[in-house]
Formats: C-alpha cells, structure tokens, sequence
C-alpha cells in the first residue's frame, strides 16, 4: 500500500526511534508486562506501522464495501443506509408472557423479534414429558404445539417483523409452526422475513441441545435448504453460529475457524443432495460473539467476512454475489458478565456492542446487566436496547463505512487472524471435516483447554476481571431480579391435556404415521411435518416419530 | 504414602447444556490431585445417583444453569438419603440466586458456588469437608 522509498524510509526512521527513544523511555519507565497478548493468545507489538502492512494489497484484500472479500462490509454503504437491526433474544414462562415481553420491545423501538425457547422444547420434548421437570419455562418460551405459538405471536403482524428462532435440533417443526401462524394470519411463506438456527453441529461442540445423530441432523438441515430455496426466499435458513463455541471459553481465533468449519460442512451436505450452491448459499447467514478485545473483536469481524467470500468462491465456485456474503448477527459475550457489581456489565455491553457495530454486524443483541444472576428483568432489557440506541444514534460510529480500515493495528490483527483461522480449517480438512473433528473429539478439546487456561489466567491474576480478581467491593444482594412463576409447569401440562382431548387425533395419528414412512426414506420432511403442526400435533409427538426412525446421539466426553 | 485419592462426580442434571464451568471445575479438581468422573449433558438425579454410588465417591458436584436447581437439587438429595448414602458431600454450581441458596443448604447441599468462583475456594472446601 506504500511505495518503496517510502517504506524504507519509514523502517530506518522505526528502527532509530527503537534503538535511541524506546531503549532510554524503558530505562526509566519499564512496560506494565514483558509481553502483552491479544485474547488468542498473539503477541502485540507495541507500535503498528506501515511495515506492517507492506505485503498488503488494497485492491485484493480490502476493495470497497459491497464488493468481493466484502472485508469492509457487506453493504455499500453499511449504516448510512439503515442501522443494524436490534433484536433483543427473549422468551420465558408461557406463551402469553413472552407475547407481552415481544410487544413492550417493540413498543421501545426494537426492530425485530428473537425468540427465546425454553429447553424441553428446544430438546424436542412436551412439558409433560419426565425430562422436562423443572425446566419448563425457564430459559425461554414453552412451546408445545400450534396453539402455543398461535399465542405467542398473537397480535404481531408477521409479514411486518422478521423473526429470528434459536432453535435446532427440532427447529423444522418450530418453522412449520411459524408458516402454519402466518397462513392464520393471511401472510403467505414467501413473504416471511426471519432466522431459523438450524446449526446443529455446534450443539454438539459447544452448547447441547441435540437429539438425533449427526447424519439424519445433517438430513433434516438440508431439508429446510431446499425447502425455503421453493417456498420462503427471504427466510435465513440456517444461522451458523461461533456465538456458544466462544461462550464455551473458545478464542477469538476459534470461534471463526470451527465455525466456518461447521458451514463448510453444511454446504458440503447440501451439494451432496443435489442443491446448487448459489441457490442455497445467499440464505446462509452467521452468528457471533462480541467479547471484550474491541480492537481484536473488530478485526475478527473482518477476517471472518473476507475468508467466508474466498471458500465460496474458491472452495465452492460460488458466482452470486450474495452466495460470497456474510451477513451475521452478533450477540455480546454473557460470559463476561459478573455477578458481582452487575451494574459494571452495563460498560462490558457496551464496548462488545461497539466491537459488533465497528465490525459491521446487520443485527445485534446486547445482554442485560442482571444476566450472571438470573433472566433480565424489563428495566435491565431496557437498558440493553438503550445501549444500541446511543451508539447508532449518538457515538457517530455510524456515519462513514468501517472507520476502522487502515489501522496498522486493525490490519495486521485482521490479516493474522484469517492466517491462524485458515490454519485450524486445514488441520480439521485433515481429520475429515467439522463432523469428524467433533466426533473425534478434536474441536471440543481445543475449546476445553482455552476455557481451563481463561480460568486460570484469572486466578494468577494474569487477566483482570473487574469486580471480581481486582477492584472488589463488600455488596449486598442484588434487587429486582426476574422471577418465572413456579406455576409455569403445571399450566402448560394442564393445557397440553386439554389440546390432546379437543383435537382431531384421528387426524394426528395419521399425519404421523405419514412422517414416520417419509422419514425412512429420502424424502424431504419439511411438508409432512408441516402437516402434522396443522393438525395440532405436538412438538414432543413429532420428534418421537423421528427418534424412533434416527435414533438419538450420545456424547463422549475427554476432559 | 499419600492418603487415597478424593472421588468427586462432577455432574449436569437437567436438560441445561451449558458445561464450561462444569469442565472447568473438573480439571482443576483433577489438577489438585483428586479422581475426577464427569458425567456428561442431560443426566437424571437418578443416574447420577447411581453413577455416584457405582464410582464410590467422596463429594458431588452439580452444576445447572437453567434455572432448574430448585426442582433437581434437593431430588438428587432424596435420591442419596433412601439409598443410605447421604454421607457423600454434595456441592452446587451455576446461575444460582442467593435467595435459593439457604432452601438449597437445609436439603443438605453444603456449598453452592457461583459466578465468578475461584476454583481454589472450591478445591480448600472439598478438602475440609473431605477428611
């Protein structure tokens, strides 16, 4: 990016400024550490400069936005067109209560709906199944049939928001529930905006909520690839996700590589079916975390942006335009909330959001202060969605694309990033790609050990935890703190039975019995399923049928 | 001769699939010299109970982050007290409020520990109680 003469110059004039002011500056006022690292573990220098970045190439590595390696974003002109969308993830006790949490968010500004599901739903079982005990509720939403979610988007014109699902494992049954909601409504499939998750094999890295093996999981993903590619063009049919990989203690560098792994993996699956790669890949869209390097978050951002356009085109032969894109949602890093002094998560929160925003995110979810102690309570959410409010509206980070390109510092980090996550994609091509590395064991073991080492930087006092390893006060208990009513479960067993007395069950039985013949054959399951929803069979009914066909995974754990 | 090793079962009731302190804990216990056995996602209070018994263990360590300790907890504690083995110590972890914290002592959980623990605090305590 320097001429020649320049960049010599620039080195002599560096190596005088080492050689005579730094070695007499370090004399008397030695640094705070003898080596100062970024979050993954790279070592930082102490000045960036443009020789840096003498091998970079502008045109190649950055270009302009909206054009390919997309590094400085996805759009031409990112935030002065529109900002990120702000989409808080919510959902707790039934259906009702989340309908009203939906509805005050929107009330605030908030610009689209992500729902929360709570974990026997998100496993594929009723509230009344034995394994839901105690759960029901309390993480998310419960859902379990058609009339819960009927509820649950009650008054909400769904051809007006989009929608995004954190749903997996059973996550074909939940979108049927959403397309046969919106038919209630009026609002055809091709015209509903939203996210489905639909990323199974990070539940098997990092976050758990799996039900069947990988190879009908992988089977049940592609199924709503193709699907959505004939009937909802606008949907975002998966949402590869780095976000729980990196809460699971990952670094920076892990995140990436074992998430564009995982979609590496996906798109493998689909073209093994028969689907093309560009009438797929522009519906793929990402997950991610926001922690607290800013300036390392940002370039990781980038990096992840520019190696996803180079595997689609070079790996994949990919020629749309969107097909090169990703386009990611980023959610800050609850793992770096304390329970002690909550109210300083409000800051944390603030710096990963403007990580996301300087990384150029096209929608973002802020954690509330509360969240190391229990579900956020209303003035805590809303102070989340405030945050987003002030740096789109008041920080003026908003008002030239990528402000950060051109940083020696962001550059080079950007550029070391995207060597170290190519290296980790190699290594996990050598095991035989992403299913193979979890099975083996690698990927879980590589985030283990970068969680262990976290934990015990903290405790040598290596890495500052404000609140917690430094700077502790004596506090008493937190106040205000949100509550699921106890009497969650037994309502929404109470309903379930009533759902089971007054429906058709003929017609259930028979919807089922259609699936469970489809599922052993190679049939896409996405109608059937969308069959049995209508006829109000249940979450738990329909994911038996596939239980009984695909079995169930088990993990094995290496400590 | 050293004494026989400290046996703790580290271990996820519940449908919860955060594990990162669990493993965390796991290893730093196996660091400090203990036998550690972790039972991996989704377990019953029934199976742990058994597995705890099977692996003879000195100390169990539960960790749920969902929310649902108040329900599996003190199940896991029937679980112990009609099999004839209360005598193993029972610890807690995860996004416990304190206001669950003294129901959670009167079933007979001894420490419960959260957010932000030092896994040293952890390991002092097992080795008290553990004598």
């Amino acid at each position: 990016m320097f001429d020649k003469e320049e960049m010599k110059k620039i080195k002599q004039l560096k190596k005088e400024w080492e050689n005579n002011v730094i070695q007499k500056t370090l004399e008397h006022f030695p640094e705070r550490k003898d080596k100062f690292v970024t979050g993954s573990g790279k070592e930082i220098e102490r000045l960036y400069t443009p020789v840096n970045l003498e091998e970079s190439d502008y045109n190649k590595e950055l270009n302009f936005p909206g054009q390919y390696p997309y590094t400085r974003g996805v759009q031409p002109t990112m935030y002065r067109g529109r900002f990120w969308t702000m989409r808080q993830y919510a959902g707790f006790g039934t259906a009702e209560e989340s309908n009203k949490r939906y509805k005050y968010l929107l009330d605030q500004g908030q610009t689209g709906l992500s729902v929360a599901f709570d974990l026997p739903t998100q496993i594929g079982y009723d509230s009344d199944n034995d394994m839901s005990l105690g759960e029901v509720g309390k993480v998310g939403v419960a859902i379990d049939s058609l009339k819960d979610m009927e509820i649950l988007f009650n008054g909400i014109p769904l051809n007006k928001v989009s929608t995004s699902m954190t749903i997996n494992a059973p996550a074909p049954v939940l979108l049927a529930m959403y397309i046969a909601v919106a038919e209630k409504q009026g609002v055809t499939p091709d015209k509903l905006n939203g996210t489905i998750q639909n990323d199974v094999l990070k539940e098997y890295i990092a976050r758990g909520t799996y039900i069947f093996p990988p190879a009908p999981s992988m089977r049940l993903i592609t199924n709503i690839f193709e699907f959505c590619f004939k009937e909802m063009p606008l949907w975002n049919t998966i949402s590869i996700s780095g976000y729980h990989i990196r809460e699971a203690g990952a670094t920076a560098v892990q995140e990436i590589a074992f998430t564009l792994a995982d979609g590496i993996a996906y798109v493998d699956a689909a073209i093994k079916i028969g689907l093309k790669v560009d009438d797929f890949a522009p519906r793929l869209s990402f997950f991610f975390n926001a922690h607290n390097d800013l300036l390392e978050e940002v370039a990781k951002f980038r990096a992840a942006r520019r190696l996803w356009a180079k595997i689609m085109k070079e790996r994949f032969g990919a020629k749309n335009k969107k097909s090169l894109m990703l386009r990611f949602h980023t959610q800050t890093a609850g793992c770096t909330l304390t329970a002690q002094q909550p109210d300083n998560n409000i800051i944390r929160v603030t710096i990963q959001a403007l990580a996301a925003v300087l990384g150029g995110t096209q929608s973002l979810h802020t954690n509330s202060r509360d969240e190391a102690l229990a579900l956020p309570a209303e003035d805590s959410v809303r102070i989340a969605l405030r945050t987003q409010q002030v740096l789109a509206c008041e920080s003026g980070v908003t008002e030239t694309v990528d402000p950060l390109a051109g940083s020696y510092y962001v550059e080079t980090l950007t550029n070391e990033i995207e060597k170290q996550v190519l290296e980790y994609i190699e290594k996990i091509d050598k095991l035989g790609g992403s299913p193979q590395a979890i099975e083996k064991g690698f990927i879980q073991q590589e985030i283990q050990n970068s969680a262990y080492q976290y934990q015990k930087d903290i405790e040598e006092g290596k890495r500052i935890v404000v609140g917690v390893n430094k700077f502790k006060i004596n506090e008493g208990s937190p106040k205000g703190l949100l509550k699921v009513n106890p009497e969650v479960g037994r309502r929404q067993v109470e309903e379930l039975k009533k759902l089971k007395e007054e429906r058709d069950n003929h017609k259930v039985k028979e919807n089922l019995k259609l699936l469970e013949k489809a599922a052993k054959t190679d049939a896409n399951l996405m109608p059937l399923i969308l069959n049995c929803v209508k006829s109000y069979a249940t979450l738990g009914e329909i994911c038996d049928v596939l239980r009984s066909i695909f079995g169930e995974y088990k993990e094995s754990v290496k400590l | 001769m050293e004494g026989k090793k400290i046996r703790v079962l580290i271990a996820k009731p519940g449908l919860d699939g955060h594990d990162r302190g669990a493993k965390v804990v796991a290893r730093a216990l196996r660091d400090a010299g203990m036998e550690v056995i972790y039972t991996g996602l989704r377990q019953t209070p029934e199976q742990i109970v058994e597995t705890a018994i099977q692996e003879d263990v000195d100390v169990i360590g539960l960790s749920i982050l969902s929310g649902a300790h108040t329900h599996l907890f003190p199940k896991v504690m029937e679980l112990l007290k009609e099999n004839n083995v209360e005598d193993i110590i029972v610890m807690g972890g995860g996004v416990i409020p304190e206001e669950d914290i003294p129901e959670l002592k009167k079933v007979g959980i001894s420490g419960i520990f959260t957010p932000g623990t030092d896994t040293r605090d952890i390991i002092k305590f097992i080795k008290e109680k553990v004598k």
